[in-house]
């Protein structure tokens, strides 16, 4: 059986979830990449207030592909974009806006990791490049903000999901991740690589 | 309304000009802005067949993990053939390798007609639009900009023209890089910067994917071949005997890495390998390497001196 989260996600359920598990989303999504992180922490500073609300929604690292029609606005594309750039801006944003999931690809760093335990999210690896499959599962866009500031792959897309997935859960509230474990494991292969090579040198 | 090479060439100018000024075409030229369109289109929906049936291998090949990440792949690609949108919302900068004929009829107009592709395509396929004023951060929202989209020019002889495509995201083009290795390190040094490179990157250019490599040159020539050796299909060998053992010798050793499809681990992290060689000044062991996104989007569009346009 596959596990579908609503949103607004439940501190506790989220808490529960292990870095390895598999889960699917159904609710209100927002897209943010570098600039939307800049705009929004900046709105924090000023104590301004945002059009929507991060809390009760799943962030996703994605610049979409978007067309307008006479209907409004239409989802064409939409994988994940590369978190680790995000990494300079996460931590604040998790402790400032409390959002519990977030949608990337490619895993993010220690401060994120740190926050996601203090906040009570989790990281969501989503198949990278995968832009069709993702944008099957979005049912309609509800609003966007600061499009004519950020342009189309940078604004803030609000999107409504349905059994959004498969995303794997890499980094917990635990303080579980599944790149360094990786990591440890390609270092060590890495050794009998560079023996390879040498070998034949 | 002439193009001349002069000292504002550099800033492109003259080239930036001439194109918006050519609104009027003459029946040549719509036959290729057609088949020019179809191809961006194509490319940016369809995967070609070689890498998916090397995904598709690859898949057989995973266990848990890295057969869930490469069979939403081949999902993934299904959809976007099926419905004829772009599988990755990154749809890259726009980049085409014209090898022109320097008797073709339609030399003059060629870099025009690609514009005009590029802005159609943008606005019917519909493309993201992908192209920032690195300076004011304005985006023209049609692809275009100062030298882009990004031609590279071979001229040759005779009356024909080949134009290939290769629309490059962004994430895998980040993990490009350039080593001037001192020669003394010999091809072992060239195979353990490849490998370090590719295993360092991680998940971040959504692999498994082509890693293009160009030895030797200078610099810019380097980076040029490793990027013209991705116009090559997944499991095409280089007709020289030791490159083709180079490659499948470095295929086998990145695989080995355990890095895996999108990083999380698993037998796949590169789907080939390929490698173009020039040679090289006896102080300098260039290596460049572009790393290819499964996404390893390709078209070839054909004209002939007749103006008779084939998509492939």
């Amino acid at each position: 059986m596959d596990t579908i989260l609503r949103t607004p996600f439940d501190e506790r359920a989220i808490r529960d979830l292990r870095a390895g598990d598999t889960v699917y989303i159904t609710g209100s999504v927002f897209t943010a990449r570098d600039e939307a992180h800049q705009v929004l922490l900046q709105a924090a500073h000023s104590g301004e207030e945002i059009p929507f609300h991060p809390e009760e929604m799943a962030m996703f690292h994605c610049g979409p592909v978007v067309q307008k029609e006479a209907s409004g606005w239409n989802i064409v594309s939409a994988g994940p974009t590369t978190s680790i750039r995000m990494e300079m801006f996460e931590a604040e944003f998790l402790r400032t806006y409390s959002t519990r999931l977030i949608i990337g690809k490619g895993g993010m760093g220690a401060q994120t990791l740190e926050a996601l335990a203090d906040v009570g999210a989790v990281y969501t690896h989503f198949t990278g490049g995968a832009g069709a499959l993702a944008a099957r599962a979005i049912h309609r866009i509800t609003g966007v903000h600061w499009l004519e500031k950020l342009g189309m792959p940078e604004a803030v897309w609000l999107l409504e999901v349905e059994k959004f997935g498969p995303l794997l859960v890499t980094m917990d509230a635990r303080g579980n991740d599944l790149y360094k474990d990786l990591a440890v494991l390609i270092d060590d292969n890495m050794k009998k690589i560079y023996a390879r090579i040498e070998g034949e040198a | 309304m002439t193009f001349k090479l002069s000292g504002t060439f550099w800033a492109s100018r003259g080239t930036i000009a001439y194109s918006q000024a050519k609104t009027v075409m003459c029946m040549d030229e719509r036959i290729l802005l057609k088949g020019l369109q179809e191809a961006i289109r194509t490319a940016a929906t369809e995967l070609p067949v070689d890498v998916v049936d090397a995904i598709s291998r690859a898949r057989d090949k995973e266990e848990s993990t890295g057969a869930v990440q490469l069979s939403a792949i081949l999902e993934n690609a299904e959809v976007a053939r099926r419905n004829s949108v772009p599988m990755c919302q990154d749809t890259g900068i726009q980049t085409f390798v014209v090898r022109v004929g320097v008797k073709f009829p339609l030399l003059s107009s060629l870099r025009c007609v690609i514009e005009e592709a590029v802005r159609c395509a943008t606005r019917d396929v519909p493309l993201r639009p992908n192209t920032v004023d690195p300076f004011t951060g304005q985006n023209p929202g049609d692809n275009t900009g100062h030298h882009i989209p990004y031609i590279l020019w071979e001229l040759e002889e005779g009356d024909a023209c080949l134009i290939h495509l290769l629309p490059k995201g962004g994430g895998s083009e980040n993990c490009s890089a350039l080593r001037m290795l001192p020669p003394g390190v010999g091809l072992a040094g060239v195979k353990r910067f490849v490998i370090d490179h590719v295993v360092a990157c991680g998940g971040k250019p959504c692999p498994p994917g082509v890693i293009g490599v160009g030895i030797g040159g200078g610099a810019d020539l380097a980076m040029k071949l490793a990027k013209l050796s991705l116009l090559r299909p997944v499991g095409d060998r280089h007709p020289n005997m030791s490159v083709a053992r180079m490659e499948e010798e470095l295929l086998d050793l990145i695989n080995e890495s355990g890095v895996g499809p999108m990083g999380l681990g698993g037998r796949t992290t590169a789907l080939d390998v390929h490698i173009e060689f020039a040679h090289r000044h006896p102080a300098s062991l260039p290596v460049g390497l572009v790393y290819q996104c499964w996404a390893d989007r390709r078209k070839l569009v054909t004209v002939d001196g007749a103006g008779h346009v084939e998509v492939s």
